[in-house]
């Protein structure tokens, strides 16, 4: 731990929510350390708090007790504005429906997020051409969302995500709409962006086959960290899963 | 685990950049907007569609209104009876005539079922925009872009359609008097009146568009991103 800075780190977190009179106890208790440049999995059956916790880390919702640190800020101290800026520059998301936005252009999606960043047009469109490059899409930037395939799609979310250089990527179920091959190459892609850049990767999933490419697994369960496996540990279990299936 | 923390937060503080910048250029929001309305242009279309018609109302009724101020600046007794069947209630001393209350009661309830509409229209196309406005406060937006741009495009959408509602009932006013009166409707004229009514009637509108997209946008820009992505399931 003491080699390596900690990206996220997430302290003795509760959240509940109320649901009409019941209260409902997403997570009990959840303490998780990343390591910068870490790509790791939560990995979790539906209904386990994999989302809530997802949420928490990405800064989109605000935990009950306990505290979620990234880059060592704890995100209840910020205001809207400055949670604004931390998901426009610290955090790129990538989510299972895409989430591109249908009325601009592949480039257009991908140059917003630099455009709110204060960066100008022609800058922006430049890196963004890069950015598509660098996902396969060089040639198809002008298209619109509906012209392109949901790999594609997903790929444009890549490449926005990527936009402002941010330290964490979230992905969550990013390959949940994907057929198995399209899945393998978004996988394939993030873990190189995760090498080649340092970037933080973190994916909320249960797609198996995340578990190859992942630095580390955490396995959620009933609101709880049920246990966290790393790269050398892991080829055991997954042979487990194999032969639980 | 307290004083750890501040020390790691002091840390994290002096690596931040000075300022913290968000923004939206206003080209870049113009053209947003702008995009917006024309890709779904069939549904802004209907939301104008109750603006245009409520506007050329008003600048109907206050076009007319300036017709018969014309001809009775004429001071000529046979146009004046030709006023009277017509409709109008013209004393014998008075030399203008205004809309009655009844009149005024009219328009005013017009346009105010149009604010009705225009304000469901937008409610539900910002249902419909949820997921949209969840991405880009993912990506960073703050409220006021949100509240920015759903104001450019309803004012947008009020210039359009309030100044083609007004055009339009200013014409049909012309042609409808001219039909009534014959050619002296036309020259006995003020065109300086008709030009301030068609004008008023594009403000009136265009303020409407404004006051019924303002409750919808502020509930679109008050939505937290969280919310906005639950709404796909």
């Amino acid at each position: 731990m003491a080699e390596s800075r900690n990206i996220v780190r997430v302290s003795g977190v509760t959240k509940t929510f109320q649901l009409g009179k019941v209260e409902v106890k997403a997570l009990t208790g959840v303490d998780l350390e990343i390591a910068a440049g870490c790509y790791l999995s939560i990995m979790g059956p539906s209904g386990s708090g994999k989302s809530t916790l997802f949420n928490m880390i990405g800064g989109l919702d605000k935990p009950t007790s306990g505290r979620v640190f990234i880059d060592e800020v704890d995100i209840a101290q910020l205001d809207a504005y400055e949670l604004a800026w931390l998901r426009c520059r610290k955090i790129g998301y990538i989510f299972q429906t895409f989430n591109i936005i249908q009325v601009m252009t592949a480039l257009e999606n991908v140059t917003l997020p630099m455009i709110f960043g204060g960066m100008n047009n022609d800058e922006a469109i430049e890196k963004g051409i890069q950015l598509l490059e660098l996902v396969g899409l060089g040639d198809r930037y002008l298209h619109k969302p509906n012209e392109l395939s949901g790999g594609q799609q997903q790929r444009v979310a890549v490449a926005r995500a990527l936009a402002n250089d941010p330290a964490i990527i979230l992905a969550d179920e990013p390959t949940g709409n994907l057929d198995l091959k399209t899945g393998e190459e978004i996988i394939a892609l993030l873990k190189q962006l995760s090498r080649e850049r340092n970037v933080t990767v973190i994916s909320a999933t249960h797609d198996f086959k995340m578990l190859n490419v992942s630095d580390q697994v955490v396995w959620i369960r009933d609101g709880r960290v049920d246990k966290i496996e790393n790269r050398d540990e892991l080829s055991i279990s997954l042979g487990d899963i194999g032969t639980k299936e | 685990m307290v004083d750890d923390g501040s020390v790691a937060n002091e840390g994290a503080r002096s690596e931040a950049p000075p300022n913290r910048l968000l923004v939206l250029p206003i080209k870049k929001s113009v053209e947003i907007a702008l995009k917006s309305i024309r890709v779904r242009f069939f549904r802004s279309l209907i939301t104008t569609i109750s603006l245009v018609l409520a506007v050329s109302f008003l600048s109907f009724v206050n076009v007319t209104t300036d017709v018969a101020n014309g001809l009775l600046a004429k001071e000529d007794p046979g146009l004046r009876r030709v006023l009277i069947r017509s409709g109008y209630d013209i004393a014998p001393e008075e030399n203008s005539v205004g809309s009655s209350p009844k009149l005024r009661w009219i328009i005013i309830l017009s346009l105010m079922v149009c604010v009705v509409g225009i304000v469901n229209a937008h409610l539900m196309a910002g249902t419909e925009r949820f997921r949209e406005i969840g991405t880009m406060k993912c990506l960073g937006a703050l409220d006021r872009f949100i509240l920015k741009l759903f104001l450019l495009e309803a004012g947008m959408q009020g210039l359009a359609g309030a100044g083609a509602g007004a055009l339009l009932g200013a014409l049909f006013s012309l042609f409808n008097s001219f039909i009534r009166f014959g050619n002296v409707a036309l020259t006995a004229l003020s065109w300086a009146d008709v030009g301030q009514s068609v004008l008023f009637a594009i403000l009136v509108g265009f303020i409407l568009s404004l006051v019924g997209v303002m409750y919808p946008a502020i509930v679109a820009a008050r939505m937290q991103p969280v919310e906005a992505m639950r709404t796909e399931e």
